[in-house]
Parts: structure tokens; C-alpha cells; sequence
């Protein structure tokens, strides 16, 4: 890390370089694939359907239902296929991220099916799922309040920085990780985590950078679904 | 205090469409504080006060009174199990299904078998979306032959047109026999070749639902196919 660049040569409150395609999945119900730097997730959505198992229904509302995957191609070192501790949390996270904005109470006792697969991923991965199922939601045609658009953001050395990479994530001189999900027109933060150590100040700071950063993944995000119909 | 997107364009959940207090949200939006604001990815429509989303996408949603097309699923002690494209199937009892006196233990199969393809109509839907269905009225029916296709619900009232005159048109033009379900299920019955033809139609309007004009399109996409005008090179594809 210089003095105002990083490893990569990006500003310190620059995203790399993002990409957001809307109907990529033709048998599905409403599907999206985004895709900044090298991490590309691509989201599924089927639904609503009848829900198994019939416990889980719930006679007021439908339910939300994400599946997070990593695909044992996506990164360097092969992942090993089928549900993991990690991806499960983030299964839920997304969830838990994507719930506020949805309204599903003209389904009753059904589920609406996520699925997010990371094709390729170089840190950011649950940050990218979660902006690609926001849009394919949206393209579902569901009842939403707003979409979501989310980023990672943290410190690496002694900066504050918006996206981080692999690169990033792994500095030796120590790295925070912080993803955040919000939406973008209230600004509400639907997703908060950390990996690493970080001063109060500088949690402010990035939070507001990462706002910032959302509002740019937010156009994006509008382009795409209003292309998708052009 | 007015319009903050002009009529006809697409919005995206979240994106503003009215500022102050002289319109009133309908489906597909909601009122926050002063503003209108989307619900839904869809196209704005104003109609006088009130505005709302028709949407792009989307499930059915079963509403009591809609005529839809749906297949037999289950035969029942009391009826027939019917699948219209929602989550859950709908019930169609024997009382609804059929004006004959039927025999005890007489089998129900010779009024609706397994995978016949039936018009109906929505009786009921209650709050946990049970439908119940009748075949009892005009135009319902057991459907024998023809293909079925599959369109958007959502535009379903394109495919049909404003008074029946999308569909006439193209019915007038194959000298088919059309039936569409409010579930977004097309049945098309004529000759081989004319059947082709609607369903490269319908196709047409299910993509195109969102441009104007779609009518008179029609008509030329119509006469290309029917040879009635030489075919021009078509710029628009």
C-alpha cells in the first residue's frame, strides 16, 4: 500500500470494474448475474411454489428461501462441493439481508427460491450474491420496497477502503473485512458484518463510504433491469 | 406535487414516481410520506388519480372470477384436483364439475380424466389461497385438441386487447379457435399450419407487451405470414 494507491492501483473509494445482466437463467422465474472484478455471481429465483417441508408454512406470508453456493471451480484452490458451515451462514445472512424489502403476503404457505452461485470469486462473494438476487426479485415481478445493493468495505494497513479483493483481504499487514447490504433509497443497512478489528471512527467512516459505494451498484442495478426491456 | 416519471416508462422497486399528495398509490406502489413509490418492476400507468405498476413478470395470482385454463391432476372422492399454474392446485367438486346425476361409485373419469385440459372459472379464493372452481356456465368446458401455450399473466389483458381486438385479429386471420385464461394458459385449435402461425403471434405479443402500437404490428405480422403483402425486409427484427 503507497501513499494514496493500492495494491492494485485503485483509489481508495474506487469499485472495481462491476458488470449486471438481468434474464440470464431462461428457465427461471426471474434471474440476474453480477459481476465486479473477478467475482461473478450469478441468481436464480423460482417461485412462488408450494413449500416442503409443510411445517415450515406459514399461513400469513410466503417465505424466503437463499441457497448460497460456491462452485469448486470458483477459486484457486478446489472447493469442496455441497453445504458448509460458511456457506450456510451466508445462506442465511442473504436471507436475513434481503427479507426487509420483501413483501410476500399474497403467497401464502409458499416459498420463493434463491439460488446464488459464485462461478468465479476473489473476495466479495456474499456482498455480489446478494446484489444479483436483489435484481433477479425484482425480475421475478415480486413486491419489493426497494432493491438491495451491497459492498464490502474495511481496512487494509492503516486505510480505509471500499470493494477489497483477495489480494486485499489476505495483506499481511493485518485486514478488516466489513460487507454491508443496504437499500438504497432509505439507506437502511440490512447487513453488518465484520472479520477483523476495526476503531470506532474508522467503523463510521466506512459505513459511509460503503453508502456511497451502494448508491453506484444501485444505478447499476436499475440500468440492468430497465435494459433487460429495451 | 406531480409526476416525477412520465407514463409508460419502466421503474424498478424503489424508484419515485409521484411527489405530493394529488395521486394515490394503487397496485404495485406505496406512499411514503409525500411520494409515490414503486413496489414492483413494471410499466407506470395513470388513471386519473390513481397510479400503479403493471408488471413485467410474475406469477398468478388467483382472483375469484377469472376464467383460467388448467389440467386435471388428481380424481378425488368428490371431485376433480385442477393445477392453474399457482403454487397449489385448485378443487373442482363434483357438484361444480358436472349437471348430470351422477351414480354412487360411478366413475369420474368419463367426465374429466386424468391430464384433461379444462376451462373454468374461479368461484372462490380464500385467505390461504384455496380455490374452488366451476365448469358450470358459458364457454366453460373440457378442451379436446389444439396445443397449449404458456404467457406471462401479467399479459394476458395484451393478449387479449382492448374489447377482445388483439385476439379477433389474430383469429380472424387463422381461422383458429383461441381461449385465453386469466392463469396465462393459451389454448389454439385450427389447422396445423394456422396453429403455427398464433403461436408465433402470441409469442410476439408476450415479448413485445411493453411497446405501443402492438396492434397495428400485428396486422403486418399478419399479412407477411399470410402472404397477403410480398414480404418486406422487416427492420424492426
Amino acid at each position: 500500500m503507497t501513499k494514496n494507491k493500492r495494491l492494485d492501483g485503485r483509489k481508495f473509494d474506487e469499485l472495481r470494474e462491476m458488470e449486471a445482466k438481468v434474464g440470464v437463467v431462461k428457465r427461471a422465474d426471474g434471474s440476474a448475474m453480477f459481476r465486479i472484478g473477478k467475482t461473478k455471481a450469478i441468481a436464480a429465483v423460482y417461485g412462488p411454489r408450494a413449500l416442503h417441508p409443510t411445517f415450515m408454512r406459514n399461513p400469513k406470508a410466503g417465505l424466503l428461501r437463499c441457497n448460497y453456493n460456491m462452485m469448486s471451480f470458483s477459486t484457486g484452490e478446489r472447493v469442496r462441493p455441497g453445504p458448509s458451515r460458511r456457506s450456510k451462514e451466508i445462506s442465511l445472512v442473504t436471507e436475513n439481508s434481503l427479507n426487509p424489502v420483501l413483501d410476500l403476503k399474497e403467497f401464502p404457505n409458499t416459498v420463493v427460491d434463491v439460488f446464488i452461485e459464485m462461478t468465479q470469486a476473489d473476495a466479495g462473494t456474499r456482498c455480489a450474491g446478494i446484489t444479483a438476487a436483489a435484481m433477479a426479485l425484482a425480475d421475478a415481478g415480486l413486491i419489493m420496497k426497494d432493491l438491495v445493493s451491497s459492498i464490502s468495505v474495511g481496512k487494509v494497513g492503516k486505510d480505509i477502503v471500499v470493494d477489497l479483493d483477495k489480494e486485499e483481504e489476505d495483506f499481511e499487514g493485518g485486514a478488516t473485512d466489513l460487507p454491508i447490504a443496504m437499500t438504497p433509497r432509505d439507506g437502511n443497512i440490512t447487513l453488518l458484518q465484520m472479520d477483523g478489528e476495526i476503531s470506532k471512527d474508522e467503523l463510521v467512516k466506512a459505513i459511509e463510504l460503503g453508502k456511497e459505494a451502494c448508491m453506484k451498484i444501485f444505478e447499476l442495478q436499475k440500468k440492468a433491469l430497465k435494459e433487460n426491456y429495451k | 406535487m406531480a409526476l416525477l416519471i412520465e407514463e409508460k416508462t419502466i421503474v424498478v422497486p424503489g424508484e419515485e414516481i409521484a411527489e405530493g399528495m394529488d395521486f394515490l398509490p394503487a397496485k404495485g406502489t406505496y406512499r411514503q410520506d409525500d411520494k409515490i413509490i414503486a413496489s414492483q418492476l413494471g410499466l407506470v400507468n395513470v388513471n386519473g388519480r390513481l397510479i400503479k405498476i403493471i408488471p413485467l413478470n410474475g406469477r398468478y395470482i388467483p382472483k375469484a372470477g377469472d376464467t383460467v385454463i388448467g389440467k386435471v391432476v388428481n380424481i378425488g372422492l368428490n371431485g376433480w384436483t385442477i393445477n392453474i399454474g399457482y403454487a397449489y392446485d385448485a378443487n373442482l367438486t363434483l357438484k361444480e364439475g358436472t349437471t348430470d346425476f351422477v351414480e354412487r361409485n360411478e366413475d369420474f373419469t368419463k367426465y374429466y380424466d386424468f391430464d384433461d385440459i379444462v376451462v373454468a372459472k374461479i368461484l372462490n379464493v380464500n385467505r390461504a389461497k384455496f380455490m374452488d372452481l366451476t365448469t358450470k356456465g358459458p364457454g366453460l368446458r373440457k378442451l379436446r385438441g389444439g396445443r397449449i401455450i404458456n404467457v406471462t399473466p401479467s399479459k394476458v389483458p395484451r393478449v387479449i386487447g382492448k374489447q377482445g381486438s388483439m385476439i379477433t385479429l389474430v383469429k380472424d386471420a387463422t381461422q383458429c379457435r383461441i381461449t385465453v385464461g386469466q392463469n396465462g394458459v393459451v389454448w389454439i385449435q385450427g389447422e396445423p399450419e394456422q396453429e403455427v402461425k398464433v403461436v408465433e403471434a402470441i409469442r410476439m405479443i408476450d415479448e413485445k407487451a411493453h411497446i405501443e402500437g402492438l396492434t397495428d404490428e400485428m396486422k403486418k405480422f399478419l399479412d407477411v405470414k399470410n402472404d397477403k403483402v410480398l414480404e418486406v425486409k422487416n427492420d424492426k427484427e
